[in-house]
């Protein structure tokens, strides 16, 4: 049982490695791809502006949940006016990088790698190497670079509309003073919050886009094979996600 | 390629909405934010020897009603006070010159709001004003201190009336 | 046997699978200018060549020269700019999904040149008339026939005017009239431009009708080359077999298993 464990450890470990030397093949082909700025720009709109209905809609019932939760717990402590402050907190720092980000693997990761995966499943990966175009620079980076600059907006549409439903609950519902909200919220947040809050996300991007187009390039070329690539996208983005939240916000305190 | 205009307008849109995010976030949720002050309003100022953690931004309120905000916080340096100044809304315009304003907390562990209780006086505040009567804020640190200082006046009694050799500073 | 110069010569090569030895010092010619077929039955890594030939993957030993380039030595940057004389056509088609026809047949034009819009789009719609499809120009690459992609797969093959074209099975799925369509290209592009042409098949008739030279694979060696007359007269057990499509011969019917009777007496399952 433990020879399967390790065996499965050093997989994973091997993936890691993998992963972390395909994003090096990536960076070597981005200064290449930048000219052809047309196929980033679609990239980002498959990436961001497609997601952008799931993500709003994820933020405002994050927000108004947080508002509910927040003001029935600092109710207790008869602290309402500091739902402003534990608002905004908790998602510019924490639950505004980390949702978009499994959302993100969720919808446009998924996208991304069968994507991917179906063009390495007919051929298209293999015509594009024969045709002597680097598939890497044509169809991988513009694809990494559009999911690395969509997550931070992602992530901020997100926070955005989630103290607004916070708001919405916790002002417009439970009538706590908007100016406490506001004021509490703009005294405690400092610029400090929002950098975590941004680097994260930035590196949630980087790590969701790469699982994904590496799952993807590397998927078996059949059926099967593109299915359990999208599946390995969200599992393991999820965790590496979860794990590298962590690191970053020890990092900041 | 009659795909991408469409699709550099959806992205255009969706990075100018990004940005508008960092924007409102940035602005909006951080101390170093702006404020929209829509409706009219008029200035007083009060001085207080300590504020406590009154912030900007704070209501002001009188009979429990809030009537305006706290716009600034500034310090005396003639008279060590603390001074605050006050946006009252223009529609609550007939407060008395001799009213007071005091600290106080929202809760039990809320932030601090400026109160104001009416004078008798028929002069009513207007802009530039200062309110003389004021109270400060409610500090517990001062009040455990009261109390200890309370607690060893009454042990140095009962130790002058009987001694029992307890050692209590 | 060959008179023109050879412009892919294979030496010695050797490659293997998993353990599995596919080929097995294999050594051949392909002639300058020639329609060469290369034949064998399912499985003998017909594909595998091709593959080999491109660099899509490299060989364990043995040397493969293309158009005077070594293969084994050459940099990527030399196997890139190989590659751009070399066309090669699928067995999907593989056309780029996202793209429409035109699109697609301009892929190599608009990563390669820096040509006029004009200009590509001359070019375009002249190697789209030369197999038939100039009209289907505007179309997604959904709304094509299996026959059509597959054109739309040559077209683009040969725009950027290939010295050598490679056809992987051309003919598979396809109606006689569209395999038709396919062999006579073959043979007018191959005359007409003045090219090298490569067919990997398993259609005896098809291959034998347009091919000047063919190879036969079996168990990773060559076991019959000649003209497509030659082959039909070679007496050779698994030459005979393949022309004359036995199912037994040779190349057994049977997958390798234990006796019969024995397994089906045996009280346990599959084993």
């Amino acid at each position: 049982m433990f020879a399967d464990l390790r065996a499965s450890l050093e997989d994973s470990l091997v993936r890691l490695g993998d992963i972390v030397a395909f994003l090096g093949r990536i960076m070597v082909q981005v200064p290449q791809a930048l000219p052809r700025f047309q196929l980033i720009v679609d990239q980002v709109y498959n990436a961001g502006a497609l997601s952008l209905v799931i993500i709003m809609l994820s933020g405002l019932f994050v927000g108004m949940v947080l508002g509910l939760q927040g003001f029935e717990l600092l109710q207790r402590f008869g602290s309402e006016e500091a739902l402003g402050t534990a608002a905004a907190i908790g998602l510019v720092k924490e639950l505004g990088p980390v949702v978009t980000a499994l959302l993100f693997a969720g919808r446009a990761g998924t996208a991304l790698a069968s994507e991917l995966g179906l063009m390495r499943a007919t051929d298209q990966l293999s015509a594009m190497e024969m045709m002597a175009v680097d598939p890497i620079r044509r169809v991988v980076v513009p694809r990494f670079l559009g999911g690395v600059l969509a997550m931070p907006l992602l992530a901020a549409i997100f926070s955005m509309i989630g103290i607004y439903g916070a708001q919405l609950v916790g002002v417009q519902i439970m009538k706590v003073d908007a100016g406490s909200f506001w004021s509490q919220m703009r005294a405690s947040v400092g610029l400090v919050d929002l950098n975590e809050g941004i680097v994260k996300s930035c590196v949630f991007g980087v790590a969701c886009s790469l699982i994904a187009v590496y799952e993807g390039y590397h998927a078996a070329p059949t059926a099967e094979g593109v299915g359990a690539a999208t599946t390995r996208t969200v599992v393991t983005s999820a965790v590496i996600v979860l794990f590298l939240d962590y690191l970053i916000t020890a990092f900041f305190l | 390629m009659r795909k991408s205009r469409a699709m550099n307008l959806g992205t255009g849109l969706f990075v100018m909405l990004g940005f508008a995010a960092l924007f409102f976030l940035t602005t909006q949720t951080t101390s170093r934010g702006l404020s929209f002050h829509s409706e009219p309003h008029y200035r007083v100022t009060a001085k207080f020897d300590n504020i406590g953690d009154l912030k900007v931004g704070a209501p002001v309120s009188m009979a429990g009603v809030p009537i305006g905000r706290v716009v600034g916080i500034g310090f005396d340096s003639r008279d060590y006070k603390a001074v605050v100044s006050m946006n009252l809304n223009a529609k609550f315009n007939q407060i008395p010159t001799d009213s007071d304003a005091s600290i106080y907390t929202q809760g039990l562990l809320g932030g601090k709001f400026v109160g104001i209780s009416p004078g008798g006086a028929e002069t009513f505040l207007k802009n530039g004003d200062q309110i003389d009567f004021t109270q400060s804020a409610f500090v517990l640190e001062s009040l455990i201190g009261q109390f200890l200082a309370n607690m060893g006046k009454s042990s140095d009694h009962s130790k002058s009336a009987g001694d029992t050799g307890e050692q209590k500073k | 046997m060959n008179q023109a110069p050879a412009i892919v010569e294979i030496r010695d090569l050797c490659y293997s699978v998993g353990g599995r030895a596919i080929f097995d010092k294999l050594t051949m010619e392909i002639a300058r200018g020639r329609v060469t077929a290369v034949m064998g039955p399912s499985g003998t890594g017909k594909t595998t060549l091709l593959r080999l030939v491109t660099r899509q993957v490299r060989a364990d030993s043995g040397s493969i020269r293309v158009a005077g380039v070594d293969l084994r030595t050459a940099t990527r940057a030399r196997i890139f700019a190989l590659r751009r004389r070399m066309g090669m056509l699928f067995q999907s088609g593989a056309l780029l999904t996202d793209l429409n026809v035109f699109e697609n047949v301009a892929f190599p034009l608009r990563e390669h040149t820096d040509l006029d819009e004009r200009l590509i789009r001359d070019l375009v719609l002249t190697k789209l008339q030369a197999v038939g499809l100039r009209g289907a120009a505007g179309l997604a690459t959904a709304e094509l026939s299996g026959g059509m992609s597959r054109r739309v797969a040559l077209a683009r093959a040969i725009v950027m005017d290939p010295e050598i074209l490679i056809y992987d099975e051309p003919f598979v799925g396809l109606d006689p009239i569209s395999k038709d369509v396919i062999l006579r290209l073959i043979r007018r592009l191959n005359d007409t431009l003045g090219l090298t042409s490569v067919v990997v098949s398993h259609d005896v008739q098809e291959v034998a009708s347009v091919a000047d030279t063919v190879f036969l694979l079996s168990g990773g060696k060559i076991v019959a080359h000649g003209t497509p007359q030659e082959l039909q007269t070679d007496p050779t057990e698994i030459v005979r077999q393949f022309v004359s499509g036995r199912a037994d011969g040779p190349v057994s019917y049977h997958y390798p298993a234990p006796d019969y009777f024995g397994q089906l007496l045996a009280r346990d399952g599959a084993s």
